[in-house]
């Protein structure tokens, strides 16, 4: 019985290897026209954080469609492939795997989470294509290798903006910080310790140091232990979906304490979650709609015409990302990676929606940082951090 | 001594939710000796089919389907709760007669598979557009924010307030309720008498004129309706939901297992004595030890008491037949 059982076993193993051999050799055709070019963009479509990857997706589009209304690329025409990843870091590999062998785009973008980043970034790597991500904030991302890119800031300056303001801001000035962290989230956790490490340094105190894990529902046990220590600030560098429902449990356990949070609260789905419960909460964040530059009002209304919708920060980055790619698809003749990548670095006081964008060194990107704070269930403009 | 009874509060009601699911779990495992794994994501439909009720209800009252500003009357939450826990019971019905009833003489490998790929079908079901999609939604206050009770302790210089709210105190009695019904039904009535027949033998039970089929849809309906009423309960008091196919909602059902073997699988009070049981521990590690691990504690509690008591704290000695 065993034996049949066992051999049944191994022709199913067989039969899955063959399968996938013959899978695989079948997708070796595609590319795209010879007057095209293709980029990749993998995002969660779907999941706890679909606005991230939809609003990202949206300033994609509209970066494609302004480079080929002016022409495209030296006659070509851009044509962007976006894949869901729902979220997950495996279907973040896959799709990422699946742009590069089987689309074979020259570039791609994506993600927002820095965990999903992390999962696609070594898979760009490992086959030699530049990925920019449009707004993750770890610094291991772009550790990954000399092929990965960000148009963003990074956690260590994140987490010092955040706690810098809570040391400072008027009708602030915490002096007992609490924080509550998603452990199984390589950006939160990144971005708890450079704010814990600033806000010490600045003289603060952090009281309580609660973790929940992403999805988590009740965090009553956590928000109990943080009321009895009675903190000032209540630092959450969590995403939009968990800030929402911690909001809305901290106020039935009457814990009357603002929280602060990163970009990872930037989302209109915050407002409606959480409802009057965010009020008077603050974040960092890329940008801040209310900005008055002409640059950032000109994107905006465009923005609104092709999506009728306000853009948030996340969008912006995904703008800004794709205008980059474009910027050095431009300047280089060859869609090589390597030579994209070098061109890639070149990148100097680029005019984005989201700031001035050099490329470092590091191959991250150094610019300011806003702070929003919740009113009416919308964020509203307090104040810009230089770096 | 606030943090104390703040801490007890949720417990209570957290671990009525888990009872109420881990009943679904025993009484199917008491009946076909299989474990359903599929009963999780009934407790998924519960939630999402409450939520779609409210959403298409609330707009005929007049009232904004998201954030109403006054509270619904309170039928409304009675009505949801009861049509979901029909829709649900319905559900359950088909899965068993399309899914296990097939399966019967089958071995029991086969069935738990089948169990497996229902779970799966159903999450994916319900992530797809014309269900109900896959983003999280905000599910519209049906109950007032009453505060019943403000208890005030004060330990020496500060006084801190524990409130109990309205949410917690329905999610207790109502659990308490259904419980009590069940527990009526199953050991004080005609059916209850079948079902308990059917769990001990059922060729035998068959042979003393006892519809087996019969009694096997009954159970899977009561299950899956306790289900639906624990989705609605759950979604009450944490109103973000996530997505049908989040692993937050397959976490609550394996939990609600737990509860389920740790009472004794197979023994309905030992499920609600599980489901309690695992709340406290969750939910007293996570606030005295640290909440890094509130997983951590339920599971080692699993293994502990696999190791010393394998049938559960409930469960009758396992005699081996020879």
């Amino acid at each position: 019985m065993a034996k049949s059982l066992n051999a049944r076993i191994h022709s199913m193993v067989w039969m899955a290897v063959i399968s996938a051999v013959v899978g695989l050799s079948g997708c070796q055709q595609n590319g795209g026209d010879a007057d095209e070019i293709l980029i990749g963009h993998f995002g969660s479509l779907t999941g706890s954080e679909a606005t991230f990857g939809k609003s990202t997706d949206n300033g994609i589009i509209l970066a494609v469609e302004e480079i080929n209304a002016t022409g495209g690329i030296r006659g070509k025409k851009v044509r962007l492939i976006t894949y869901d990843d729902k979220g997950e870091a495996r279907e973040a590999g896959t799709a990422v795997t699946r742009l590069i062998t089987k689309d074979q785009v020259v570039a791609v973008l994506g993600e927002v989470a820095s965990g999903l980043s992390l999962a696609g970034a070594p898979v760009c790597q490992e086959n030699g294509i530049p990925m920019i991500s449009p707004s993750s904030t770890n610094p291991k991302v772009t550790q990954v290798g000399d092929m990965i890119f960000r148009v963003c800031f990074i956690d260590p300056f994140q987490g010092s903006v955040c706690a810098k303001f809570a040391r400072e801001h008027e009708g602030l000035k915490a002096a007992k910080a609490a924080i509550l962290t998603d452990q199984a989230s390589p950006y939160s956790v990144g971005l708890q310790e450079e704010f814990e490490k600033a806000f010490v340094a600045l003289g603060g105190t952090v009281v309580s140091k609660q973790t929940y894990q992403g999805g988590d529902q009740d965090f009553s046990a956590q928000l109990t232990a943080i009321r009895g220590e009675a903190p000032d600030i209540l630092f959450v560098p969590g995403y939009y979906t968990d800030v929402g429902n911690i909001a809305l449990q901290a106020e039935k356990l009457q814990l009357k304490v603002p929280m602060l949070g990163g970009d990872g609260w930037d989302s209109s789905k915050l407002g409606e979650i959480a409802g009057k419960a965010i009020d008077g909460c603050f974040y960092s964040n890329h940008y801040s709609h209310e900005d008055p530059n002409p640059r950032v009002q000109e994107f905006i209304r465009k923005y609104n015409e092709k999506h009728s919708q306000t853009p948030d920060g996340l969008a912006a980055l995904g703008y800004d990302a794709a205008r980059i790619l474009f910027e050095a698809m431009k300047r280089t003749e060859s869609l090589k990676g390597a030579d994209l990548a070098a061109e890639l670095s070149k990148t100097k006081d680029f005019d984005g929606v989201t700031g001035k964008i050099s490329i470092n060194e590091e191959r991250n990107a150094v610019k300011p940082a806003v702070i929003l704070q919740m009113k009416d269930g919308k964020p509203s403009y307090v104040s810009t951090i230089q770096p | 001594m606030a943090d104390l009874v703040q801490t007890l509060i949720t417990a209570l009601a957290i671990g009525s939710l888990y009872a109420l699911i881990a009943l679904g779990y025993t009484m199917v495992y008491g009946i076909l000796k299989f474990i359903n794994f599929a009963h999780s994501d009934i407790v998924v439909l519960g939630a999402w089919i409450s939520y779609t009720l409210s959403s298409k209800l609330l707009p005929r009252l007049g009232l904004d389907p998201h954030n109403p500003v006054t509270p619904p009357p309170i039928w409304v939450a009675a009505v949801v709760l009861i049509l979901s826990m029909i829709i649900c019971g319905l559900i359950g019905f088909v899965i068993e007669r399309l899914a296990y009833k097939p399966l019967r003489r089958a071995p029991r490998l086969n069935v738990l598979i089948t169990a497996i790929g229902v779970s799966l079908l159903l999450q994916n079901l319900g992530q797809l557009n014309f269900m109900f999609g896959a983003s999280p939604q905000k599910m519209p206050a049906l109950l007032p924010g009453w505060e019943i009770a403000t208890l005030t302790f004060s330990d020496g210089e500060s006084a801190r307030s524990v409130v109990i709210n309205l949410v917690d105190t329905v999610i207790f009695a109502t659990s308490a309720t259904l419980m009590l019904l069940l527990q009526y039904l199953v050991f004080r009535t005609k059916l209850g008498t079948a079902m308990r027949a059917v769990s001990f033998n059922p060729d035998n039970a068959a042979l003393l004129g006892i519809p087996v089929d019969r009694v096997v849809s009954f159970t899977f309906v009561l299950g899956s309706a306790l289900a639906a009423a624990a989705g609605f309960l759950y979604v009450m008091k944490y109103p973000g939901m996530n997505q049908p196919a989040h692993t937050i909602w397959v976490l609550l059902g394996l939990k609600a297992f737990v509860a389920a073997v740790i009472g004794g699988i197979g023994n309905v009070r030992g499920a609600v004595l599980g489901g309690f049981v695992i709340a406290f521990v969750e939910q007293f590690g996570a606030f005295y030890i640290s909440s890094n691990y509130r997983d951590v504690y339920v599971f080692a509690l699993l293994i502990v008491i696999l190791l010393v008591r394998p049938t559960g704290l409930l469960g009758s000695p396992l005699r081996e037949k020879v």
